[in-house]
């Protein structure tokens, strides 16, 4: 099967940012827009997510989603803000793939074996931000925009989910975000030995070898946010995409 | 001409509409007017779920009888989507259920050994090998690519009933056609190019 490339688009509010490291969002422009354009360039699959919603507790923006959704000719993925079956049930219904659950599953894990048996493996995931540790080696996990330490560890973590039923495992590296140096290959491989589901890795991808170096380290899809929405050393904003078949 | 989008809670109508608003398809969205169904030029059975709750819902609404009725004594044609093909089968593993039988088959679930890396489900971008020719397949690239997303999937009784087929650790029925029943594994309402051509080509056969 042929490794995805997934542009992951952050939003809060109506607007369409980019963070580093998950911090300092950056207003790139339009999230309909930039849909567009993504649309035309035929892109593989998409992923929304509202970096802002779990922090403030605030419910996904379903009007911007179903905007979204309805522009899309390409499966979407959505996380950020869900907390409900009937949330979920709105999000399916407007347009939305992939249910992508983080933060408040870290809190209440009993909402995904329930997400799952409602809808099915194959529409939930699980989001998993993950920082470097910082004596030794290793890994955490962390939740609410990477401001709380998970009391599970990588592979616990990765371990619990997958047996939750989750159909595909994103990580997040948020040393790396926006930082378009290289992936962590590493962390990669760690992950995907530990998964028998599709593993997402994001994070880092600055060009196309570094996508290539995702797919050797074992993942089966690469998220790209900064590389696919700036241009050039100055970071301007201009929306691309590239498949890179070969 | 018009088509009737069947809307019974399970799986993603949006889309669908989306994409025949997209090539200027007329289409109603039907959940409890089940005589539009019969009305209809065509019909479009989506899906994305469980098998067993798909047909209990589909039985307990009626919706069920409406579309046999449609489909077998009517001959309007029908494209089933992703659970909508499979639910189109006599009988799938999934909750051991019979489905509406339609078409000569049955699903059953991707097993692979604890050695291979093929994940399931089977999710994402795959190749579709075209093994009959005829309007449903008129202008698909070569080698066209879809979106998948499934678990389980479905092995046809008859050859000939084989429209195209995808290789997931083996090679698998990702779309059948038989008369006026025409299903796809795959999701055209979210493979752009060439899932828009696969609707045009629907919507033109319902047009004969």
């Amino acid at each position: 099967m042929r490794h995805r490339v997934i542009p992951f688009l952050s939003i809060i509010d109506d607007d369409l940012v980019k963070t580093v490291k998950f911090k300092n969002p950056n207003y790139i422009g339009d999230p309909i827009n930039a849909l567009r354009i993504f649309n035309a360039k035929e892109v593989d699959e998409l992923f929304i997510q509202d970096i802002r919603a779990s922090e403030t507790n605030s419910a996904p923006n379903f009007e911007l989603i179903r905007d979204m959704a309805s522009e899309a000719f390409m499966p979407i993925a959505y996380g950020g803000g869900i907390s409900s079956m009937e949330h979920m049930e709105r999000l399916f219904k407007n347009g939305v793939e992939k249910i992508c659950m983080n933060s408040y599953a870290l809190m209440h894990s009993e909402i995904v074996e329930l997400a799952v048996s409602n809808f099915g493996s194959q529409s939930i995931a699980i989001s998993l931000d993950i920082k470097k540790n910082f004596f030794g080696n290793g890994y955490s996990v962390f939740y609410k925009s990477a401001k709380k330490k998970y009391k599970l560890g990588l592979i616990d973590s990765l371990k619990f989910f997958q047996d939750q039923g989750v159909g595909e495992v994103i990580i997040n590296s948020i040393d790396l975000d926006g930082s378009m140096a290289g992936v962590d290959s590493n962390l990669i491989k760690i992950c995907s030995n530990s998964l028998s589901v599709p593993l997402i890795y994001v994070g880092g991808v600055g060009n196309p070898n570094d996508i290539k170096n995702s797919i050797e380290s074992g993942s089966s899809a690469t998220g790209v946010g900064s590389m696919f929405v700036y241009n050039g050393p100055r970071k301007a904003v201009l929306i691309s995409y590239t498949n890179f078949d070969d | 001409m018009s088509i009737a989008v069947i809307d019974y809670g399970l799986g993603n109508v949006g889309s669908i509409c989306n994409m025949l608003r997209y090539i200027s398809v007329p289409y109603s969205v039907e959940s409890n007017n089940l005589e539009a169904i019969s009305y209809s030029d065509g019909i479009i059975l989506p899906g994305v779920g469980n098998f067993k709750m798909a047909m209990k819902i589909l039985e307990d609404s009626g919706i069920s009888n409406v579309l046999k009725d449609a489909v077998i004594n009517q001959q309007i044609p029908i494209l089933g989507i992703c659970l909508g093909m499979q639910l189109m089968c006599n009988h799938s593993e999934e909750g051991d259920v019979k489905g509406l039988g339609f078409i000569d088959a049955n699903v059953t679930k991707f097993k692979f050994d604890t050695y291979s890396n093929l994940k399931i489900p089977h999710m994402g971008w795959s190749d579709v090998i075209v093994k009959k020719n005829n309007i449903l397949t008129e202008d698909l690239l070569d080698l066209s690519r879809f979106y998948f997303v499934h678990s389980y999937y479905v092995k046809c009784k008859n050859d000939e009933d084989i429209l195209m087929s995808t290789n997931y650790g083996h090679e698998f029925t990702s779309s059948f056609h038989r008369d006026n029943i025409f299903g796809c594994q795959f999701h055209p309402e979210k493979s752009h190019k060439y899932g828009i051509q696969l609707f045009k080509n629907f919507s033109e056969w319902c047009k004969k």
